[in-house]
């Protein structure tokens, strides 16, 4: 995958102090972050952070206060001074960048969203989502069509004349997303960006976020204290604790392996069924029916009778999903029609099938109430297999049987 | 105990400032003329326009920047100074006091910057202006006056020292009080440091900067009795003179115009900030 990493950040590391290069010595010789800052007083903000981050994804990093992420995103731009170690955005390290170089990349090719807005209190709505572009030296129509442009993407037209105190939070955030969006970047870094505004608000900026990832596919760098804004938004998650990446990969993984006992007490009384969903555990264990090629009601019945299952699935000849047939239907419809050639006559008529990405919970009614596994499909219609009631509750019985081992284990470890 | 163990420090003080006047007379002549010319510039300007226009101007000023209210007390007040006899002496101290305020602002506030954006630099700052502050003028009048010589120009001079800490260090704090996270974000965005400046720390470190320039405007009218003393014109010489013969009445006169002339800056220098 190093061809579509984004962003690779190999050997980082930040220590705020008088003399990271000690520090520096020190955690190579194994001390840990309590017993570094006891001897010398200096923090170990980010200890040798490895990951990389793919083009167009939402990466998550997750961790509580002072686990170092807001440290580690500050990085990226070099808002913060790394102490060693490499950023490469597209091929380039951003460590390495002369002044010029590093204020022409934050120009053009990251924006950021900050936890309190960071709105200019003199400036309109306006202006301040046209901030980057003026920076920049837009000519002043291309930087108000721009600003424009991206105040309408964030639902904010006709409030380009207030002021951000005239604004509600979570207004004053839209801006602050318009303010990123402007400038058109490839990478958009998230600071919390939505921890300030209340519950209800920080869900409907969350869906926008995907709404406006649906169309542009952004790769978004996003900090957040919170599991459930994690696994809403975040395509893959990286886990931090005390300056440490402890652990990375897509929820699902996560959840299903956690990495150590800080990992297992983020996930604590979270729902699987939440996060797993029927891509993950869909199998391919049923015949399917090529329509154009087995054409024949008898040929598919045959084809059934062979494989010894009850239903099968029929697919066009891309594999886009058409219907479910059952022995019996197939029988039914040989005997309605002898000279019958259609096998649309015996689709099941509740035969329908499920998103890849619809979480377990969703799909548990489709699964409970059919007769036969049910069918997925990706956002292309196209068939990936099926979920039956022994695979749904066997998975089911699986993680609450890994969530229990980890309470069990937590509960020791307390 | 100290009969014979004196450090002679006020003769060595002696002996630099003499040997100053010597070696660096020409520094100090340059200092002097830039001064010198913004001085006299608004002093004959002031003094030729005809009076009534200097008022409406003042009132038509006091009514921009705060109402129709502030315009017409600045008027009367400005009448009633005229009407005490003390015109000419108070436009003087009005181009005084102009002259040693634009010096303060064009020094002061690139110094109030530099010390906003460096710990060190207002570490380093901030003792000299407690000395500058808190030094009694007439302890500084000698020296001045042995490098610039008596008159206006020398009183501006004082006047500057004395005037220029306030603007300095509400320069310094209001750069300060912008929101570390606002720098950050144009940072963020792309803005150089000079970017930064301009449109984020000045922008709002304004209202701060301009109080500390009407403060800068109150001490400079504070000084202009003192700076009477080195044989600057203006309203203070009605006071000097009154003191010294006695003329209480001619005294209360000068300090009364001053009061006034005192109270119309405040508040239209005041409404400017506010505006903001």
């Amino acid at each position: 995958m190093e061809s579509d990493a984004k962003i690779v950040v190999r050997n980082l590391y930040k220590i705020f102090g008088s003399d990271p290069e000690q520090a520096l010595e020190l955690l190579a010789k194994g001390l840990e972050k309590a017993e570094i800052f006891e001897k010398t007083g200096m923090t170990v903000g980010v200890n040798n952070a490895n990951f990389e981050i793919h083009a167009g994804e939402i990466f998550v990093i997750m961790g509580l206060s002072g686990s170092g992420k807001s440290t580690i995103v500050r990085m990226l731009n070099r808002l913060i001074e790394p102490t060693s170690g490499q950023v490469i955005v597209d091929g380039k390290d951003v460590v390495q960048m002369s002044q010029d170089e590093l204020v022409k990349f934050r120009l053009h090719n990251m924006s950021m969203v900050f936890q309190s807005f960071a709105l200019m209190p003199h400036l309109t709505v306006l202006e301040n989502a046209a901030f980057g572009l003026e920076l920049a030296g837009a000519d002043k129509a291309k930087q108000r069509e721009r600003a424009m442009e991206a105040l309408a993407q964030v639902g904010l037209e006709g409030w380009e004349d207030s002021y951000p105190a005239q604004l509600s939070g979570g207004m004053q955030q839209r801006v602050g997303l318009a303010r990123g969006l402007a400038v058109d970047p490839d990478i958009l870094l998230m600071d919390e960006a939505f921890s300030a505004l209340d519950p209800l608000i920080r869900t409907e900026m969350q869906d926008e976020l995907l709404k406006l990832q649906e169309s542009d596919q952004r790769t978004i760098v996003f900090i957040s204290h919170d599991l459930d804004e994690a696994l809403r938004i975040g395509d893959r998650i990286a886990i931090m604790e005390g300056g440490r990446v402890v652990q990375v990969g897509t929820p699902e993984e996560i959840l299903q392996n956690p990495e150590d006992d800080y990992v297992r007490a983020f996930f604590r009384g979270v729902d699987p069924t939440n996060v797993i969903s029927a891509g993950d555990i869909v199998r391919d264990t049923h015949p399917t029916i090529i329509k154009t090629k087995v054409g024949s009601l008898r040929a598919a019945h045959e084809l059934l009778s062979s494989s010894e299952r009850d239903h099968g699935y029929v697919l066009d000849a891309k594999h886009r999903f058409l219907g479910v047939v059952s022995s019996e239907s197939l029988r039914h419809a040989i005997e309605s029609s002898p000279k019958g050639s259609a096998i649309d006559m015996a689709y099941l008529p509740e035969g329908v099938a499920v998103r890849a990405d619809a979480s377990m919970q969703d799909i548990l009614p489709e699964v409970a109430s059919k007769a036969w596994p049910v069918p997925v499909v990706d956002e292309n219609n196209v068939y990936k297999g099926v979920v039956s009631k022994n695979r749904f509750l066997r998975t089911l019985h699986r993680t609450e049987e890994q969530m229990e081992a980890n309470r069990q284990h937590q509960d020791s470890a307390a | 105990m100290f009969e014979d163990k004196v450090i002679p420090l006020d003769v060595w003080v002696s002996q630099f400032v003499d040997w100053l006047v010597d070696n660096y007379r020409h520094v100090f002549q340059a200092i002097k003329w830039p001064i010198e010319q913004t001085l006299n510039g608004f002093d004959t300007g002031l003094n030729a326009l005809p009076p009534l226009l200097v008022i409406v101007l003042i009132a038509v000023a006091a009514w921009r920047f705060s109402g129709i209210s502030l315009a017409i007390f600045s008027m009367i007040t400005m009448t009633l100074i005229g009407l005490l006899g003390l015109w000419g002496e108070s436009m003087t101290t009005l181009a005084m006091v102009l002259s040693a305020v634009i010096f303060c602002a064009i020094v002061g506030i690139p110094l109030g910057i530099v010390a906003g954006r460096s710990d060190r630099f207002e570490a380093w700052i901030r003792p000299a202006l407690d000395a500058m502050q808190t030094t009694p003028a007439f302890v500084y009048l000698v020296p001045i006056v042995m490098l610039f010589s008596v008159g206006n120009v020398a009183g501006v001079l004082a006047t500057i020292i004395f005037s220029i800490p306030p603007i300095i260090r509400l320069t310094s704090l209001g750069i300060r009080q912008v929101h570390p996270e606002l720098v950050e974000a144009a940072q963020a965005f792309g803005a150089t440091n000079w970017q930064v400046l301009r449109r984020v720390q000045v922008p709002l470190a304004m209202p701060t900067i301009l109080a500390g320039l009407n403060q800068t405007i109150m001490m400079a009218l504070s000084m202009v009795v003192i700076a009477a003393l080195i044989g600057a014109g203006g309203l203070g010489s009605p006071v000097m003179l009154g003191l010294n013969t006695l003329d209480i009445g001619r005294a209360v006169i000068g300090g009364l115009a001053i009061v006034l002339m005192a109270i119309v800056l405040d508040r239209i220098t005041q409404s400017m900030a506010q505006k903001r």
